[in-house]
């Protein structure tokens, strides 16, 4: 099955993001950050990311271009959570190189199906 | 597919108001700096502290909407708009906008709390809110929802990815499956910009498709499919005909379940607990291979293994313990704030200095400390600190400093709040003392002494009863609990440089420090904290009222003998007072005395609680197991000190005819 890695700076999402897909079977790594997610990324094959924008240390648009100067990242989807009210940073995120974005607030079931449509 | 949100409920409330914790200290350092350096300071402002209170917004936002807590996620989206303004450099923040962010902090922490606890919402919320609203330079008009979204029954699709296609990690593939999930489609793949194969690079998309779907729908649900690749492909979705259609409203329902109390651990300490069962699992192998077949030729290597077994369990016992360990930075952080807000009530000036913020106590202890605390600062702001003019007069700068400090020593952690104000006021100290007949009124005593009656009851000597602190709730109650923590605080100052508090504090709750006592076969534990001091008395230095509790004269003070074989129903082997020996027992700044047959010594003992097995139990507070495996009942000692005390007041006031002795010891008892 599939690792997702979820990155974002909230132990409550971190869990919430988890848990769900712990639940449908997917295989899943969590980092607080942008820094830690790189780091981690570049120890094992990740099969989709799944990270905040706003971390401290390294944020979700600075991740997304170090992930895909990474050669094995290149077409790796990755997806950022934003919400509605930032659609410049859904932008710059795309610009960055992001796969899409998942708008906050989700539900378990929103995100489940994304994930399944993405990884296919 | 059902996910039980509740379940992260209690790590959202709990990083929720670490959050509201970091915005608050985060905005009192701002405000700081922009009350010292005016409008140039606020320019110059610390990006990332600004980042870090929109990121902790946006975090509180993010989470409550996703767990169903509209009402925080509401608020938290009008506090974070502007501090996003603020973060763009799109507004300054001035002292009034600090203002309002701090009260909007505020009200989200009780919002947070309302939204845990299932209480109602603070009253000031729609108010703040709309103050929020209207702080914003541009007040964002709601954005306009989708206004009329078009429905057809057959939509034509072009779809042509360009050369960074999938450089997103996006695949035309996904946007097919989400198609064919909608209705049927058929396609014609658009080969002709294909190069020739010397040219042709397997990163870049060449291919592009007209698509047909045949489903009734409305455009959003097209406009969705594509919407992570608008800016990466050429794309047009037309429809023959259009009309109108309703939008969907989604409810969020709300979960309603109390949070259990829980505790965040840094996997490091997980780690380390992981590796010590590790080790004790191979000692265990280890030992059970020793012993299957075993001859006393291998007693060395049993006695190696047992050894190493025993510092196992030590080492697991520490980082058990070290699980429940928080730093003490979690108290110290709210302290700032309440010595702002007092200060400016009081027309005063004070600075807070922090140290040692990380030293770590149990977590219970951690949540029971900071009542106490905040009451000392509150003190050394309201009666230690004095006014900027007073305090420039006597050439102190303008601004008091209150400088809070937490260190180890010797197995405890120590807590000193120091204030550089006018120290205790001695004369009134003793004026009130004599006044209610605590020291006679010829005697000479110590300063040292002289200090040590604030933490007497009722004993507030401010001139004036302020609003802030002297509402009736004196020292003797921070003494009190800290004394049920099992720690001890303590006072001293100068006059004119100042007053210092020191509270020490057991590292843990779960292990106190007791002295042994035994009384007939039986041995209780009395925790230390509580001894005074343990004398032998002689059968001249009691009395007894008729009726009344045995009264004992310890050096022209009298207090009640409490006999524990009479209390527990025991048959004690000491009967005369001078067989035994008598330990004065301090609580609630009131003394008994305990008789008992003989101190057996100072031990650790383990607390086991008694509650689940046994109804609560008058004078006993919980049990250990010692080392022979016998139990032993800890002694409680305010509740021993609450009952002998009892009935000697219901004497006093029964009977004016007593002993002289006995009616001056009844003045003294209360």
């Amino acid at each position: 099955m599939a690792t997702i890695m979820t990155v974002d700076d909230t132990a409550s999402m971190r869990q919430m993001i988890s848990f769900t897909l712990g639940s449908v079977g997917y295989d899943v790594i969590q980092a607080v950050d942008g820094a830690e997610a790189l780091k981690l990324a570049q120890d094992r094959k990740v099969d989709l990311v799944i990270a905040d924008v706003n971390m401290p240390n390294m944020d979700g648009i600075t991740l997304v271009k170090s992930l895909r100067a990474l050669d094995t990242y290149k077409f790796t989807p990755i997806l950022m959570l934003t919400t509605e009210s930032q659609a410049g940073k859904r932008d710059q995120g795309k610009s960055a190189g992001a796969t899409g974005w998942i708008v906050k607030p989700f539900n378990p079931e929103q995100l489940v199906n994304v994930v399944r449509k993405v990884l296919g | 597919m059902t996910i039980d949100l509740t379940r992260f409920h209690s790590t959202f409330f709990e990083e929720s108001l670490e959050g509201v914790a970091v915005m608050e200290s985060e905005l009192l350092e701002i405000e700081r700096q922009v009350r010292r350096g005016g409008k140039q300071a606020a320019e110059s402002l610390d990006a990332e502290r600004l980042n870090c209170i929109f990121r902790a917004a946006h975090s509180i936002k993010g989470g409550s909407g996703t767990f169903g807590f509209t009402q925080v996620a509401d608020f938290a989206h009008a506090l974070e708009s502007l501090l996003d303004e603020a973060r763009s450099g799109h507004r300054l923040i001035d002292a009034d906008t600090a203002n309002l962010l701090l009260r909007a902090v505020d009200c989200l922490r009780a919002l947070v709390h309302a939204a845990k606890d299932d209480g109602p919402a603070p009253t000031d919320v729609e108010t703040l809110h709309a103050e929020l609203e209207r702080a914003q330079a541009n007040a964002v008009a709601p954005a306009a929802k989708a206004v009329a979204a078009a429905t057809a029954s057959v939509w034509s699709i072009r779809f042509v990815p360009n050369d960074r296609f999938f450089h997103t990690g996006n695949d035309p593939l996904r946007i097919f499956r989400a198609l064919i999930d909608l209705g049927p489609i058929a396609t014609h793949a658009d080969a002709s910009q294909l190069p020739v194969w010397e040219q042709f690079d397997p990163q870049v998309c060449y291919l592009g498709w007209d698509i047909m779907i045949e489903k009734a729908m409305a455009r959003d649900a097209l406009d969705d499919v594509f919407a992570w690749v608008v800016g990466d492909c050429e794309l047009t979705i037309e429809a023959p005909t259009a009309t109108a259609t309703a939008t969907v409203v989604n409810a969020v329902a709300k979960v309603d379940e109390k949070a259990a109390s829980s505790i965040r651990v840094a996997t490091a300490k997980v780690d380390g607990l992981v590796d010590i069962v590790g080790e004790l699992v191979i000692t265990q192998t280890m030992l059970s291979q020793l012993v299957e077949d075993f001859t006393i030729e291998r007693a060395a290597q049993l006695q190696a293994g047992v050894a190493q077994l025993a510092r196992h369990t030590r080492e697991l016992q520490d980082a058990v313990l070290g699980i429940r360990m928080l730093p003490l930075g979690f108290v110290f952080s709210r302290l700032p704030r309440l010595a702002r807000d007092v200060a400016t009530l009081l027309g005063k000036q004070v600075e807070m200095e922090i140290s040692g913020d990380r030293t770590e106590l149990d977590k219970a202890i951690i949540e029971r400390i900071s009542d106490p605390l905040i009451h000392l600062v509150r003190n050394s702001v309201d009666h230690g600190i004095e006014a900027p003019q007073e305090r420039t007069r006597q050439g102190k700068p303008a601004h008091g400093t209150i400088r809070l400090n937490a260190y180890h020593k010797a197995g405890n952690v120590v807590i000193e709040v120091l204030d550089d104000g006018r120290g205790l006021d001695r004369d009134r100290i003793v004026a009130k003392a004599r006044e209610r007949g605590l020291i006679a009124a010829d005697a000479a005593i110590d300063p040292s002494q002289i200090d040590e009656f604030i933490f007497m009851p009722g004993f507030s000597t401010s001139e004036t009863v302020s609003d802030v602190s002297g509402r009736g709730v004196g020292l003797d109650v921070v003494r009190n609990n800290i004394r049920t923590l099992g720690g001890g605080v303590e006072v001293s100052s100068s006059p004119g440089q100042g007053t210092r508090f020191v509270i020490r504090l057991p590292l843990t709750l779960a292990i106190v420090d007791g002295m042994s006592l035994r009384v007939g076969s039986e041995i209780y534990i009395l925790p230390l904290a509580w001894i005074a001091e343990t004398l032998q008395v002689q059968p001249q230095d009691v009395t007894q009222p008729a009726g009344g509790p045995e009264i004992i004269a310890v050096r022209n003070e009298f207090v009640p003998l409490l006999r524990l074989d009479r209390i527990f129903n025991v048959t004690a082997r000491a009967t005369n007072v001078n067989e035994g020996l008598v330990v004065i027992v301090e609580a609630d700044s009131k003394r008994i005395a305990l008789f008992v047959d003989e101190l057996l010594g100072q031990q650790q003992v383990v607390l086991k609680s008694l509650e689940p097995h046994c109804q609560r139990l008058e004078g006993i507070s919980a049990a250990t197991i010692l080392g022979d495996g016998t139990v032993a009942l800890i002694l409680d000692a305010g509740s021993l000190v609450r009952q002998a005390h009892s009935a000697a007041a219901v004497l006093a006031a029964a009977s004016n005819a007593l002993h002289p002795s006995a009616a001056a010891s009844a003045a003294t008892l209360h």
